[in-house]
């Protein structure tokens, strides 16, 4: 075995892991690992310009890819701006690792320059995380971080490192195995506990299913139609389960929630069984939980047992992979069909259409930009958004048909995710075109990373549903606070200037007439492009359940609230 | 002081790594969670590494299954499990210091028995009890002597094991050096942070 420097442990334990990309930012105590990159150079290190989007092109980097997702920084204020990334990250169990370098170790708890206590910041935002004292410990917090990340409920891991740990000389014994006696993540699910939901779906009459984000983490798509068709059992997605059954298919039903579609938010209340499958059960898809459903009987599959009862009362909690799990239920449940209840949601998906499609007036509208973008693009592309008014457009309209096509932030919720998400998603998928959905103003909270993408040649398209609002925000304050609108009013730099600013292709939009050329003209574009769509100010979001509402007071205009 | 506690409360044992930071894991977890405790209680178990937390928590059976499910989703939490009044034994030590005048020790000292409690220390106008029972016989001896005037009390925190011969299994480490990892590494070498309790 050879000795070398513990910044050369961390980059062979990165090559150990296949990381081959990662986002990251300089700083004085990781000097000694960046001094390290040029001798590596199948890792390929992207600059960004703010480690915030660091940390969301990492996260977009795994949601698109499935793979690991890592970001770097420094001490102090380079981790510390890593923190909304974490959080988001971990929120949304994307498997992604956090490097950090600290102050040397003899400085630790000394309040030296640039030292913050970030372990103790990340604690309640992760999976698990480590600060590494001794250049020996490396492999061993590399091996099992990238292990908790990636098994299990997927999630963050941070490892922090002090400077004098990337100095100092140990000898590289990579661990061929993973053993964490606190740590066995669950896979296929105990028979007593399959035998129970088959008993109840055999017998229902209302079937339902969720599917959340655990179908697309667990790569589980398949295993979802094989079970869905078999009984015939009609599927909504949460937010983050879009992309698990394409809306083309005849038993999808789109999405439920707060901003749902009415059928599919009735049908949840109607249900006779609802089979929860790797969805954490969250108010946002739920309403008022109390009211969601009190009736039905409810069948949680999460790989999570902590998920189960934390919300809802469960009848059967199935701890185990969705993907094991779905071919253990596709196997033991009858072959069954339900004409009266999916006639009972088609008619009602005829009847509230309405609610939930593309404005018709001549003014261009958010919904129908991406509506247009979603056609030209394909199912194929990647689509991300901020969060706001458009992230709920683009889940409703966007045609959201594979696993992995939708990156958004779904439990953080949070505005500046669209443009380094994007990022990450167009490093970790060369081939495939990425559009970004954004928000007037999530954009300007991290368009920075403009700079990245020309440098890294990164050819993300940026489209900005302008309204000249924080269009959600003033949307609440219309219908809940008696239109007293305050603070919703942002004004705007000229966004074609910022275009001109970085060398890319910059395009206005004001009418729907020239919706299609202004896409085809971007994605025609060999770098990345900002269209700046100038959209209808005062539109809103339908259909909706007002906070603390049940699903079933889902309403279709501001007239019913 | 809380003598009288009206709520249901649940005992959850963890068994965990001993390793710097596990503490504020546990603790961190219960302030995000909102999740009320009574008591916590850690110490060192027949196993080398493995601390054991003895946590009393208010609340539901249902909060119970919860702490113990969060809990478990702390890597160096190795095991956990709710302990189940009827099927394991529970106590706590408390030292109640109570004013004890010499007209009134004959009293005491009735009550003492009564509780098998001993009285371990003894000064003109006080003296120190000492009971080691279950949570309730705890108070009720509180209960008994407050008349008198209680000057001072404290309580270690329940500790509970199993009844009968069942026991938690682990896996050891075979590998001296992961074995070192898992127990000692995040410690600043230097320095003297102690096992249990930082």
């Amino acid at each position: 075995m050879t000795r070398m420097s513990g910044a050369d442990i961390v980059l062979r334990c990165l090559q150990k892991l296949g990381v081959d990309t990662l986002f990251g930012y300089p700083g004085g105590v990781v000097l000694p690992l960046y001094d390290r990159f040029p001798d590596y150079p199948d890792i390929n290190h992207i600059l960004v310009r703010h480690e915030q989007a660091a940390g969301h092109a990492a996260d977009g980097y795994a949601r698109a890819s499935g793979k690991l997702g890592v970001a770097l920084a420094t001490s102090g204020p380079g981790a510390t701006n890593l923190v909304t990334a974490i959080t988001n990250a971990h929120m949304d169990s994307v498997p992604t690792l956090f490097i950090t370098g600290n102050v040397t170790r003899s400085l630790l708890g000394k309040d030296g320059f640039q030292e913050a206590d970030i372990t103790g910041i990340t604690m309640p935002i992760v999976k698990h995380n480590y600060i590494v004292m001794r250049p020996d410990d490396l492999v061993y917090a590399f091996s099992e971080a990238a292990y908790i990340a990636t098994t299990g409920r997927p999630g963050a891991v941070h490892i922090d490192i002090p400077k004098d740990v990337f100095i100092e000389e140990a000898e590289f014994h990579w661990p061929e195995d993973v053993h964490i006696r606190g740590y066995n993540p669950p896979t296929a699910a105990d028979v007593e506990s399959i035998e129970a939901a088959t008993e109840i779906i055999n017998q229902a009459e209302r079937p339902l299913i969720f599917a959340g984000h655990g179908i697309i983490l667990s790569d589980a798509a398949e295993e979802l139609r094989a079970f869905a068709e078999k009984s015939e059992i009609p599927v909504v997605n949460t937010l983050l389960g879009l992309g698990s059954i394409a809306p083309s298919h005849v038993l999808s039903y789109g999405m439920l929630g707060m901003h749902g579609s009415y059928w599919a938010n009735h049908a949840a209340s109607s249900a006779d069984v609802i089979i929860g499958l790797g969805m954490r059960m969250d108010d946002r898809a739920l309403g008022r939980f109390e009211d969601m459903n009190p009736d039905a009987k409810i069948i949680h599959v999460d790989i999570d047992p902590a998920e189960h009862e934390k919300n809802i009362g469960t009848h059967v909690p199935i701890v185990g992979n969705v993907k094991d799990v779905l071919g253990q239920l596709a196997e033991s449940v009858s072959a069954a069909t339900h004409p009266d209840w999916l006639q009972w949601i088609n008619e009602m998906r005829i009847n509230h259409k309405e609610s939930m499609s593309v404005p018709s007036g001549p003014e261009l509208s958010a919904q129908y930009a991406i509506s247009r973008i979603a056609e030209l693009i394909g199912p194929e592309s990647v689509l991300c958004t901020g969060v706001g008014q458009h992230q709920m457009w683009a889940a409703q309209f966007g045609n959201i048909s594979r696993p992995r096509q939708f990156i958004t932030s779904g439990g953080l919720g949070t505005m500046g995710f669209e443009v380094p998400a994007a990022m990450g998603a167009q490093a970790a998928c060369p081939e495939r075109p990425v559009w970004t959905i954004c928000g007037d103003g999530g954009f300007q909270m991290t368009f920075q990373e403009i700079g990245t993408m020309v440098a890294e040649k990164l050819p993300v398209k940026m489209a900005i549903m302008n309204n000249c609002y924080l269009g959600m925000v003033r949307q609440w304050q219309e219908l809940f606070y008696d239109k007293n609108l305050v603070d919703v009013n942002i004004t705007q730099p000229d966004f074609l200037k910022i275009a001109e600013a970085y060398g890319i292709r910059g395009i206005r939009v004001t009418n729907q007439e020239d919706v299609d050329a202004a896409i085809q003209e971007a994605e025609a574009d060999s770098g990345p492009v900002i269209i700046d769509f100038r959209v209808a100010q005062q539109d809103n979001v339908w259909p909706m359940v007002p906070a603390g509402a049940a699903l079933n007071e889902t309403v279709e205009s501001s007239g019913q609230i | 002081m809380k003598t009288n506690l009206t709520g249901p409360r649940q005992t959850i044992a963890a068994l965990v790594e001993d390793r710097p930071g596990v503490l504020t894991r546990v603790a961190s977890l219960f302030r995000r969670r909102g999740y009320n405790i009574e008591s916590l209680a850690v110490g060192s178990t027949n196993e080398a590494g493995v601390s054991r937390m003895t946590i009393v928590v208010e609340g539901t059976p249902l909060i119970g299954d919860q702490v113990a499910k969060q809990l478990d989703k702390l890597i160096d939490v190795i095991t956990t499990e709710v302990l189940v009044d009827g099927d394991s034994i529970g106590r706590e030590l408390a030292l109640i210091k109570v004013m004890a005048k010499p007209g009134q020790r004959r009293e005491i000292l009735d009550i003492v028995e009564i509780f098998r409690a001993s009285i371990v220390d003894l000064s003109a106008a006080s003296a120190i009890i000492q009971i080691t029972a279950a949570n309730e016989t705890i108070e009720a001896l509180t209960d008994n002597l407050r008349p008198y005037g209680i000057l001072e009390l404290v309580r270690t925190g329940g500790i509970a094991l199993v009844r009968g011969e069942r026991t938690t299994q682990m896996p050891h480490f075979e590998d001296e050096e992961l074995r070192r990892f898992h127990q000692e590494s995040g410690r600043i070498p230097s320095g003297d942070l102690p096992h249990l309790s930082d």
